[in-house]
């Protein structure tokens, strides 16, 4: 029996049709809880991953302000307040201070759709512990996402730099890339729920089948990621893309581009706002991955043994629980992985992510029509083994082409180092010619482009 | 129409506090006027001049936003089959094969043209 039907018999949790009751306080009280959970979750979440990280390459990391520097990060905030709020003579002013605005706003909005737990008694009203739920609440997320984007690319345009248009532009592109992906990896999860809304895929994925062991019913985790592993990897390399952190956190690669997009900000509260969505964005690609693929509120197996652990006020605490640890899987990355190329980066997005995705798609979803009508195995079957060698013959295909065109490459290349390594006018080693023209910023005369 | 209230409720919350925030941030820093440090940072180097309107970049992210929004598409197409897919059955999978094959005819052509290749 599929999950969808199961879940049809018995109502695990809140469906859409429990939402849009509220009255207007409630849903400012829980609107409040969000913005102040996430406001407190940045504060704390900040302190948490420096002293984490600190801790993994053997420093204290903060401990001045506050009992062991809990008071880091509002000491910091702060100190963003009492900065001078630098806007340089080059900037597009308007843009430029609407940049911040809106990248927050998109990145609050994204995790109005995420459940924190079933419906409760609130000051007399039964209401789901989540503000609200769309019949297309993930594409909602996605949209919000892609809102984002503008934030990043008006950012780095309004400055008029080169450091932070260029931030700008390999941030934006890396984000659009990636969310490809994301989007992609999502598809597995519709099949197996049937709907976009988030309540109803957490309610989804309430009941596993059993495993008899030893006499012993065990039941089988009815998770997405058990199912949809390969699904939940690639959204897992996908939610640090999205979120620019390391491995990927190219934009800001301070080694090359000083401050990406940001360069231009001072340490003032716009930047605070930057750096306040970039976190809120790392939170709400960690509580989807929890809605989707972990089980959303639902508790772990050996406490869902016990019959009120799904029910009232306890499962926002499996929820927020699971939050911390996504959040130190972060935080556990950025303190093992280098960062990676941009080509490499974009490669990986472009040429790994979304074929594995797609022929993954196409699988899970052969074995979904398997699984529905099994009178038509055979067909089945067939359509599978023709996508399976029509994925073959066309990387193969492409495997071919392109190594006759490396060695023709290489070959070519051979060529002309031989060529220059006899060439006494070279010093016998290629070098640029000394004549070459260049900027040199003595007077700020404009430099026409392709003469430097 | 009302799922979408609590949205509205707590975009006014995040804007409010964005606006305050960038609204208060000339107040309560302190003013000293510097010259260098009104112009755009490059390291100590005396800034490029840049283009008034924006400069040019790279063509390389004009391509990769179209792809983005070909793809973006396909996804789209895919979500509302995924959903429905089990009351579409094999008569889905066929037709999604044949989409996913049509786009991929797309992707193969720019990838053999270097589309998405980076140097």
């Amino acid at each position: 029996m599929s999950p969808t039907l199961l879940a049809a018999a018995a109502p695990d949790g809140p469906s859409l049709a429990d939402f849009g009751k509220d009255p207007l306080w409630i849903s400012i009280i829980k609107a409040l809880f969000i913005f102040v959970f996430l406001m407190l979750g940045v504060l704390f979440g900040v302190w948490t991953e420096r002293k984490v990280i600190s801790r993994m390459q053997h420093r204290y990391g903060p401990n001045r302000a506050g009992k062991f520097g809990l008071l880091q990060s509002v000491a910091d905030g702060l100190k963003f307040g009492l900065k001078e709020d630098l806007t340089p003579n080059t900037v597009d002013r308007v843009l430029y201070t609407l940049a911040p605005i809106i990248l927050v706003v998109p990145a609050f909005l994204a995790f109005s759709i995420v459940p924190f737990g079933p419906s409760v008694w609130l000051f007399g009203h039964q209401t789901p512990l989540q503000l609200t739920d769309l019949p297309v609440a993930v594409l909602f997320v996605l949209a919000m996402a892609s809102i984002g984007v503008y934030g990043i690319v008006l950012a780095g345009w309004s400055s008029r730099s080169p450091y932070a248009i260029l931030g700008g532009l390999r941030s934006s592109a890396q984000v659009v890339s990636y969310e490809i992906a994301m989007g992609l990896s999502f598809v597995g999860v519709f099949l197996f729920s049937g709907t976009l809304s988030t309540s109803e895929i957490v309610a989804s994925q309430a009941h596993g089948g059993t495993v008899g062991l030893f006499g012993l019913d065990i039941p089988l985790p009815s998770w997405h990621v058990v199912l949809l592993l390969p699904s939940f990897l690639i959204y897992t390399i996908t939610m640090l893309g999205e979120t620019n952190r390391v491995p990927f956190d190219l934009p800001e690669g301070e080694g090359e581009l000083v401050g990406g997009f940001m360069t231009e900000y001072s340490s003032s509260l716009k930047f605070a706002l930057i750096m306040l969505a970039e976190y809120v964005n790392v939170f709400t690609v960690s509580a989807l991955s929890i809605t989707l693929f972990l089980g959303g509120w639902r508790a772990p197996w050996p406490i869902s043994l016990w019959d009120g652990a799904n029910v009232g006020w306890w499962p926002m605490l499996w929820f927020f629980i699971k939050m911390v640890l996504v959040f130190m899987f972060f935080i556990w990355v950025r303190a093992s992985l280098p960062r990676i190329r941009y080509d490499q980066l974009m490669a990986f997005g472009w040429k790994v992510l979304i074929p594995l995705n797609l022929g993954w798609i196409l699988l899970v979803a052969t074995m979904r029509v398997l699984q529905v009508e099994s009178n038509r195995v055979a067909l089945v079957y067939t359509l599978a083994a023709i996508v399976l060698v029509g994925c073959i013959a066309v990387w193969f295909r492409f495997d071919t082409v392109l190594q006759r065109r490396r060695e023709d490459r290489e070959a070519q290349v051979e060529a002309e180092f031989a060529q220059l390594r006899d060439a006494p006018d070279a010093g016998g080693f290629p070098v640029p010619p000394l004549d070459l023209p260049h900027y040199h910023g003595a007077e700020r005369k404009e430099v026409p482009s392709g003469s430097n | 129409m009302e799922l979408y209230v609590p949205i509205l409720v707590l975009a006014v919350l995040a804007a409010g506090f964005a606006v305050f925030s960038v609204t208060i941030a000339p107040f309560t820093g302190p003013k000293r006027w510097n010259r260098a440090k009104l112009d755009a940072y490059e390291c100590g180097i005396d800034p490029t001049p840049q283009p008034v309107g924006g400069g040019r970049f790279p063509l390389k992210y004009m391509i990769t936003a179209m792809l983005f929004i070909v793809f973006d598409i396909e996804i789209i197409f895919l979500y509302p089959w995924a959903v429905a897919f089990d009351q579409l059955g094999v008569f889905g999978l066929v037709e999604m094969v044949l989409f996913i094959v049509t786009v991929l005819v797309a992707y193969a052509y720019v990838w053999r043209r270097k589309g998405l290749d980076w140097d």
